[in-house]
């Protein structure tokens, strides 16, 4: 009964939707073609709580401020433009975590027990999402990490999305977009031997570059905690790379950066995910010319709604975006995607709407899940020049 | 080239570790107890310092005399605080150790809130990185004030514990804490001295490898903590010489190994090495047998 009341209303929402989606303007707007895919929601109404995790205060708060307003200007677009059905909106609930994984955790049980939330944004940290994620998981709620790039953190339940891309899956297009543009032939290889992130980035790294022809003419190891580097960066530099690629956690970049420089070392490096950061670049000033890491994106792409995302971030917090503020804000549109094409408040439900999502182009490309809800979507090369990361292959000009 | 290079990354480096040992050896020589704090006050050092020209604008070398003046009162502290206690009661030397296990836990977690858990450096450009030109190796000037530092302050402590009345003092109560307190010699300041020196020791360690290595966070003394243990376990418990020796060798064990064997071999080797040095001579390589030692 209920069921051909939805079908009905769900029908006559089809026949209004068309003139809705075409009231946007010609400029490429976020969640235009999921407003084609999905007809407006008609058996939603009222204010629909979505709940947001971030670390707003504590160590690694800078992150989190950005993430919430990233989240915030979703939202507001969401509901100025009423994605959801007129008269609806997004309810959202900010919660700090504090950098804390206690803190993830009592905020997520208040989300969920206590607000009713039908999803979850966050948490900023990894270890956040490991202590946090559970309980969310526990309850039914979709939770849809848009900072967690460790391994495993969807393998903690079928509830457990990120839109973040995993190391892993952006060093391939690093060491492809770096053998290709700069023409390596010969590489060096140092990696920590003693954690699993780091040998695992090194295991791609390694059969990316064999995959392309590159010769291995040297490799070597620390172990993590580790500060000096000499040893190592003397034989690799000894055995004359084209670039020298190294899988290392962020604490050990800035001096495996500096002491590859004071050995006289002027080619590229290549990192992993540990590389990308602003204090990386301002701690080793000018030695970290020429270091080349992945992103899931950069804030000079030409994508057209990455262009717009950055003119509205930047009117609305007088800052420019970073990429955390770009996987938020594109997070946010995914879960408001997954309700409307849900068309229901249902935990469970959203939940299915989410891991079906059609292919949806956001300013991190076009974007998709893949069945063990991680994301996929394409990774940007960047080159470091005087302190700020740019394209290594400007999207202009096609690769040479 | 490589080699030579290799050479001079083995010198740098064993300054970094003798450095570290020197209090470490300094404490042991003295109160026979080792002090697992010793890494923590290291870092308690470093920090010091570097707050000293982050907040207060001080230059370097000033910011570096601070960081051991801090560091060596701490370390003070730590010696009324966690180990006097256990000693007037007679507590045995394990009770000690462990007693300094828990300061250095509590010392890192007070770094940890104090100075937050991320990666910090000196501004760039406070200290000399580049390369000093004109020379068939890289070597840059603050490498050379590391060594420098190094073999000074070994010197120094050498001198001030053979050549001076306060040294004759430690040596005392090194020797028996009793007698030399039936002699007239108040023990309780004796170890108050020995614990500022080593802290200070520790401090001026924590300052120069965080200049040298551009990378300070609040563990940063765990990993060098094991390293300064192996280097003073082979060179002799309690033996400042025996400290640098050791130091230097340890640090050309692993860098040799990196340059002729695999990196992946480095501690495997360096800990083969000590069993086996320890098997051989278990009082260190110029340690001296335990009813000896002064």
């Amino acid at each position: 009964m209920l069921r051909k009341t939805a079908a009905l209303l769900g029908l006559s929402a089809l026949l209004i939707t068309p003139t809705l989606a075409f009231a946007q303007d010609d400029a490429p707007t976020m969640g235009s073609d999921i407003a084609e895919a999905c007809p407006a929601p008609a058996n939603i109404s009222g204010a629909i709580p979505v709940g947001a995790i971030f670390t707003i205060s504590g160590a690694a708060s800078v992150y989190g401020g950005s993430q919430q307003a990233a989240v915030q200007l979703a939202v507001d677009q969401i509901n100025d433009w009423g994605f959801l059905g007129d008269g609806n909106s997004i309810n959202i609930l900010f919660e700090d975590s504090a950098s804390e994984n206690e803190q993830a955790i009592a905020a997520m049980t208040k989300l969920v027990d206590e607000d009713q939330v039908v999803a979850v944004i966050g948490p900023t940290l990894s270890r956040e999402a490991f202590s946090a994620d559970p309980v969310a998981q526990d309850a039914g709620v979709v939770v849809l990490g848009v900072s967690n790039t460790a391994n495993g953190i969807t393998d903690m339940g079928d509830f457990v999305f990120r839109n973040s891309l995993p190391e892993a899956s952006v060093i391939p297009g690093t060491v492809a977009d770096s053998v290709s543009e700069l023409g390596i032939t010969s590489a060096g290889l140092l990696y920590g031997n003693d954690d699993d992130f780091t040998v695992s980035g090194y295991e791609v790294m390694l059969s990316e570059l064999s995959d392309a022809g590159v010769s291995i003419v040297g490799e070597e190891t620390f172990a993590a905690g580790d500060t000096d580097f000499n040893a190592q960066l003397t034989n690799l530099i000894g055995a004359n790379p084209d670039a020298i690629f190294v899988s290392a956690l962020a604490a050990e970049a800035t001096p495996i950066i500096q002491q590859a420089r004071s050995l006289g070392y002027t080619g590229p490096i290549v990192g992993g995910n540990g590389f990308n950061s602003p204090a990386v670049l301002s701690q080793t000033g000018e030695d970290s010319n020429g270091l080349i890491v992945g992103a899931a994106w950069n804030g000079s792409s030409t994508n057209p709604l990455s262009t717009a995302f950055v003119e509205a971030f930047s009117e609305a917090t007088g800052n420019p975006p970073d990429q955390f503020a770009a996987q938020a804000y594109t997070g946010a549109w995914l879960i408001a995607s997954a309700i409307r094409c849900a068309d229901s408040t249902d935990r469970a439900a959203i939940r299915d709407s989410l891991a079906s999502l059609p292919e949806i182009e956001t300013p991190l490309g076009l974007f998709t899940f893949d069945e063990d809800r991680n994301p996929v979507h394409p990774s940007i090369t960047q080159v470091a020049q005087d302190g700020v990361f740019l394209p290594l292959i400007s999207e202009e000009e096609p690769a040479s | 080239m490589n080699l030579t290079q290799q050479i001079v990354n083995a010198i740098w480096l064993g300054s970094v570790y003798s450095l570290f040992a020197l209090g470490y050896a300094l404490v042991f020589s003295v109160l026979g107890v080792l002090n697992l704090a010793h890494s923590a006050v290291f870092t308690w050092g470093a920090f010091i310092a570097l707050t000293a020209v982050l907040s207060f604008s001080m230059p370097i070398p000033i910011a570096a005399l601070i960081g051991m003046l801090g560091a060596g009162i701490i370390s003070f502290l730590l010696e009324k605080i966690a180990f006097q206690p256990l000693r007037k009661r007679g507590a045995p030397r394990i009770s000690q150790l462990i007693s300094s296990i828990g300061a250095a836990i509590f010392l890192v977690a007070l770094a940890e809130r104090v100075f937050t858990t991320s990666v910090q450096r000196f501004p760039l450009g406070s200290i000399p990185d580049d390369p000093i030109p004109g020379l068939p190796f890289s070597v840059t000037p603050i490498q050379v004030i590391v060594l420098v530092a190094a073999i000074g302050l070994m010197l120094l402590l050498q001198a001030l514990i053979q050549r001076t009345k306060l040294g004759m003092r430690m040596r005392a109560v090194a020797y028996n804490a009793r007698t030399a307190s039936l002699l007239g010699v108040n023990v309780s300041r004796i170890y108050g001295i020995t614990f500022f020196l080593a802290g200070a020791l520790a401090g001026a360690a924590g300052t120069l490898f965080g200049l040298a290595y551009n990378s300070m966070d609040p563990s940063m003394g765990e990993a060098i903590a094991l390293k300064g243990l192996t280097v003073i376990v082979l060179g002799g418990l309690g033996n400042i010489k025996g400290a640098v020796l050791g130091g230097f060798i340890v640090a050309a064990i692993e860098v040799f190994s990196i340059a002729f064997l695999r990196s992946n071999f480095r501690d495997a080797i360096v800990y083969l090495l000590l069993f086996l040095i320890l098997l051989v001579r278990p009082q260190g390589l110029i340690g001296q047998k335990e009813e000896v030692r002064a």
